[in-house]
């Protein structure tokens, strides 16, 4: 079980997180000029690397959904921090 | 008797049994420890040929003494002799073996052996029939006896805990690095799988620090238990898992075993060495054993394994051991397989014959017959590294000791002691000067070995078995391994990996680093499922959220049934629901119905931007309502496809409660507050679930409103005041009381929400007032009957995964909105607008059969029948006296009129489409 750092309340078990995005994905709107091709990207695209990836990802017991670098490979998590600060 | 218990025999004070005889044992001895006193030989037969086997090893290495073992009633199959301790009054059965281990049935199956090669399963797949050979196969599989009827209670506790150093193994290198962490003032938690601590140094005469080697590691461990530290015996490490969470198994006698999961800044693995087995004809003939765990019995037990004992090794350890031995009184022989032999050893021995099937009898060494009642090995030792495999490290081969060690340590895992190929004690302690020599040979099979040679004892793998699986081209480590079962028993090949892999080495021409080890997996030794599993098991496995008027309810005669996770009043009346839910819901059309729907969503969202996120989030518009009043809508996914549906009700320009499905409230918080927090500014907009603090009341039918008259809620409830879809605040006793005006039902209906601790006299009060109006508790189940008399529908159930709300024939939104709302781009898409859609339309049946709910709607087309749709929900109304259904339908909404076939496990009926709404299409009733 991995180890999450969440901003707000520190480290803890990866069962009290939940993934909710690849971060730096912009939903494409307003809805009448974006192309099927556009959208279908932004719902069913992800990057899924190998190696270094940035997310967001969401503490369920305390609700706040913050930004994660973290290794797909190795596990090693470089850094959380809130999406107030850094946008996403 | 060979083996046999040395000194007074006085202490034997506990009595057991073994395969229905009577023995006798002392305090400290483990099963294995016990037998060999009483000089037990054969304790069990092996998995395949069901041959003979003895004790072969002292801990968990063990392959052949697995044992069931029933005690105060209950039987736990398949222990290792070796590991568990023994108590009074212990019944002790051999497995694998009937009537017992010394006289087994099946013991003619090792005459068939060359009938029974590797692979040999797999190869009756191909040829000549499997299923001829699969009963007799299933018949003789597995090993201990499952005891049906023990259910233990789910008991077995788990701990967290947390340290900076976790030092797996309490032998001197654990030890040392555990004393020195602590003096270093980092928080120790010190495991060791034996009940004493010590380690090796229980078993080697060793003197550090001016104390007997067994003194000093008690004092080191009363140290750290006396500074805080935590030091737990009986308890096995069995998994490293990310970011260093090490997972133990705590044996606690008398109590229930409990799982530990200790995470750990620094992981010390000084999880010792295994011995290995020399390979020679007949290795596993009882009374051949490891020479270490021999010398473990002498030292821990008083227990000597003979008294003629030939001693093979192809390295320096086994002459102390010898040593030791013979200061016993034993007869040791030296059989050293290197050139060169100290002492009076056999030089360049070879091992021709092991004579006696029960037990050994002779040994023939290079020609000579030599009489012996015991055989020990000392193959070389192998560095237990699994944790550090486990955690992703990789491995050496050190030629010098003929074994894989750690190539470099892990961030937050270092491996110490005999782990890392350390042997020495000046080593291990740091002391300086010289470490002792310990000089090795190998001492691998070749090809052509005569004989039957075991590799792996307990799944029965011989040097045959690998040569013909290097022959039939499965020469990977971890082809051999599936393709022999090397490595693959309870076990996993502790004392026969490396020498598997050695010998495949050897056949293949390669270098044993070529070769490779297979992966190492969790858990190291077996762990009962119930201390994996722990409390979530039965209720606790995924718990229900129940009503706070639940005992209410239960006095009431409800009877209860699961709903999105809520334990919720199916009917009331006992156990015949047809009946009862029919009752409840022609009540509930002529007089009034009260239901409990306190688990439907309560959502408040609230400030400047509440309204902004509330429409973003709906398929509807919700913003432009009045305060005061209710509007029902959808809420999609990015996909367009309907996620729920519910009521929103404006309190004011900056305070909104959404009423979502029960199943979906934590769903919807979820996703309110991701929009919220990556859409909008947090601080102008929030969200708070208020579902549980609530409870609500519904009253619904024709006499719901003289029924919330009675209450005296202090509301105007004149439908001017109050229309449809409007909400106004009163009290009750002394609370807010909240009355909306929403129908589920298609009746006139109130819903009442007071806090949690107003529930239960709410309802008494409810029930009181219902008495001169014929009222009548309501449960689910009546519920969705009338909600799909009037075509209402539910999410997920009368919706699935592409239903989107056009289907439903509601287009006002998708063509009249401007603003963006989440899903809306995928409603214009090219699939979305396909004009074949599944739509959702009422279904009325001929006849009075009700249509069974996931029965196809079909149609032929050019002599070929293919699905339209299905039926979602069905029931037989008794408002209207027949069966209605529901269901999605391509083309639905323009079939409107047809009559189509519908299809169920070969039988067909006829069924019209028409509107979904079967009652009161007007919806004259919700004013009625």
């Amino acid at each position: 079980m991995q180890l999450f750092s969440c901003p707000f309340c520190g480290p803890r078990d990866e069962t009290e997180f939940l993934f909710a995005a690849e971060a730096g994905k912009i939903r494409p709107e307003p809805a009448p000029e974006i192309s099927a091709e556009d959208w279908s990207s932004y719902l069913h695209s992800v990057g899924n690397p190998r190696g270094a990836t940035r997310e967001i990802w969401v503490h369920q017991t305390c609700g706040e959904y913050f930004v994660m670098d973290r290794d797909t490979v190795s596990h090693v998590v470089a850094g959380t921090q809130s999406l107030r600060k850094v946008g996403a | 008797m060979t083996s046999h218990r040395i000194g007074s025999l006085a202490a034997e004070t506990l009595h057991f049994t073994f395969d229905g005889t009577r023995y006798h044992g002392r305090p400290g001895d483990t099963i294995a420890s016990a037998l060999l006193a009483n000089g037990v030989r054969v304790v069990g037969r092996s998995f395949k040929y069901h041959r003979p086997r003895g004790i072969m090893g002292y801990g968990v290495e063990e392959p052949n003494a697995l044992v069931d073992v029933t005690l105060a009633g209950v039987t736990t199959p398949n222990l290792r002799a070796t590991t568990e301790a023994l108590i009074d009054g212990m019944q002790v059965r051999s497995v694998n073996a009937s009537p017992t281990a010394a006289d087994d049935r099946k013991g003619f199956l090792d005459r068939f052996a060359q009938f029974l090669p590797a692979g040999f399963y797999y190869k009756t797949f191909i040829w000549p029939d499997w299923h001829r050979f699969e009963p007799s196969i299933r018949d003789m599989a597995g090993l201990g006896r499952l005891d049906a009827s023990n259910e233990p209670p789910a008991q077995n506790p788990q701990i967290g805990a947390h340290c900076d150093v976790l030092v797996i193994g309490a032998g001197p290198a654990g030890l040392h690095a555990a004393r020195q962490a602590a003096e270093d003032g980092k928080s120790v938690i010190l495991v060791d799988d034996q009940r004493e601590i010590g380690g090796s140094l229980l078993s080697l005469r060793a003197e550090i620090e001016g104390k007997s080697g067994a003194e000093w590691a008690a004092g080191i461990a009363d140290d750290l238990q006396a500074n805080g530290h935590r030091v737990l015996t009986d308890t096995t490490a069995y998994g490293v898992y990310d970011h260093n969470l090490v997972a133990l198994w705590q044996r606690r006698f008398g109590r229930p075993n409990a799982q530990w999961r200790v995470r750990t800044k620094q992981i010390v693995l000084a999880a010792g060495a295994i011995e290995r087995p020399l390979i020679f004809p007949d290795n596993d003939r009882p009374g051949i054993m490891l020479a270490d765990a021999a010398l473990s019995y002498l030292t821990r037990h008083n227990v000597l394994v003979g008294r003629r004992i030939v001693l093979a090794t192809n390295n320096d350890r086994a002459y102390s051991v010898a040593e030791a031995l013979r200061s016993a009184g034993a007869d040791v022989t030296i059989a050293d397989l290197r050139a060169v032999a100290r002492d009076r050893a056999i030089a360049n021995a070879r091992i021709e014959a092991v004579h006696g099937a029960k037990g050994v009898e002779a040994v023939t060494i290079s020609g000579k017959r030599i009489a012996a009642d015991c055989l020990l090995m000392a193959g070389g030792l192998t560095p237990s590294v699994h944790f550090h495999c486990q955690a992703g490290g990789k491995l050496t081969y050190d030629d010098t000791i003929v074994a894989f060690v750690p190539r470099e340590d892990l961030p937050g895992l270092k491996v110490v002691g005999a782990a890392a190929g350390q042997y020495s004690l000046t080593e291990i302690l740091g002391l300086g000067g010289e470490p002792h020599p310990y000089a090795i040979a190998p001492a691998w099979p070749q090809r052509g070995a005569k004989g039957r040679q075991w590799v792996d004892f307990q799944n029965d793998v011989t040097v045959k078995d690998i040569a013909l699986a290097e022959q039939e081209n499965f020469r990977s480590v971890e082809h051999l391994k599936r393709y022999t079962t090397l490595g693959m028993a309870t076990d996993q090949g502790k004392t026969s990996n490396m020498n598997g892999l050695a010998t495949m080495a050897a056949l293949t021409g390669r270098t044993i680093p070529q070769t490779g080890t297979t992966t190492y997996r969790p858990p190291f030794v077996p762990v009962p499922f119930g201390v994996v599993a722990g409390r979530r098991r039965g209720e606790f496995f995924n718990p229900v959220r129940r009503l706070v008027m639940e005992n209410e309810h239960r006095e009431a005669g409800a009877v209860f049934r699961e709903y999105g996770g809520w334990l919720r009043p199916a009917w009331y009346g006992g156990a015949n629901g047809a009946v009862n839910v029919r009752r409840e819901a022609i009540a509930a059309r002529t007089t009034v119905g009260i239901l409990d729907g306190s688990p439907l969503g309560k959502i408040e969202v609230i400030g400047p931007d509440a309204g902004a996120l509330v429409d973003y989030n709906s398929y509807n518009t919700l913003s432009n309502l009045k305060p005061g009043r209710i509007r029902y809508g959808f809420m999609l996914t990015e996909s367009g496809v309907i996620y729920d549906d519910g009521v929103t009700s404006k309190i004011s320009d900056e305070h909104y409660v959404v009423s979502c499905s029960s199943g979906h409230v934590s769903g919807v918080v979820a996703r309110l507050e991701e929009w919220r927090q990556d859409r909008f500014d947090p601080a102008r907009a929030f969200v708070h679930n208020s579902t549980p603090q609530w409870a609500t009341l519904t009253a619904s039918g024709p006499k719901a409103r003289e029924l919330v008259v009675a209450l005296g809620l202090g509301v105007d409830l004149n439908d001017a005041a109050l229309p449809h879809m409007a909400f106004a605040d009163g009290h009750f006793n002394g609370a807010p009381a909240r009355v909306s005006r929403v129908s589920f039902t298609g009746d006139r209906s109130y819903e009442i929400a007071v806090p949690s601790s107003k529930a239960a006299a709410l309802l008494a009060a409810m029930r009181e007032a219902g008495k001169p109006l014929d009222a009548v508790l309501m449960g689910s189940e009546a519920l969705l009957l009338l909600r799909a008399e009037k075509g209402y529908v539910i999410a997920g159930k009368d919706t699935y995964g592409t239903t989107m709300p056009h289907d439903l024939g509601l287009v006002g939104p998708m063509q009249k909105r401007q603003n963006e709302y989440v899903g809306r781009r995928s409603l214009f898409t090219e699939n979305a607008q396909r004009p074949d859609r599944a739509h959702f339309v009422g279904l009325t049946v001929e006849g009075d059969t009700m249509l069974p709910v996931g029965a196809h709607g079909v149609e032929t087309v050019n002599g070929r029948r293919r699905s339209i749709g299905f039926v979602t929900s069905s029931y037989d109304s008794p408002t209207l006296e027949r069966p209605i259904a529901l269901g999605l339908i391509e083309r639905g909404i323009e079939r409107k009129g047809e009559v189509i076939d519908i299809l169920h496990l070969g039988r067909t009926f006829r069924a019209g489409i028409t509107e979904p709404c079967a009652f009161d299409a007007e919806g004259a009733r919700l004013n009625a």
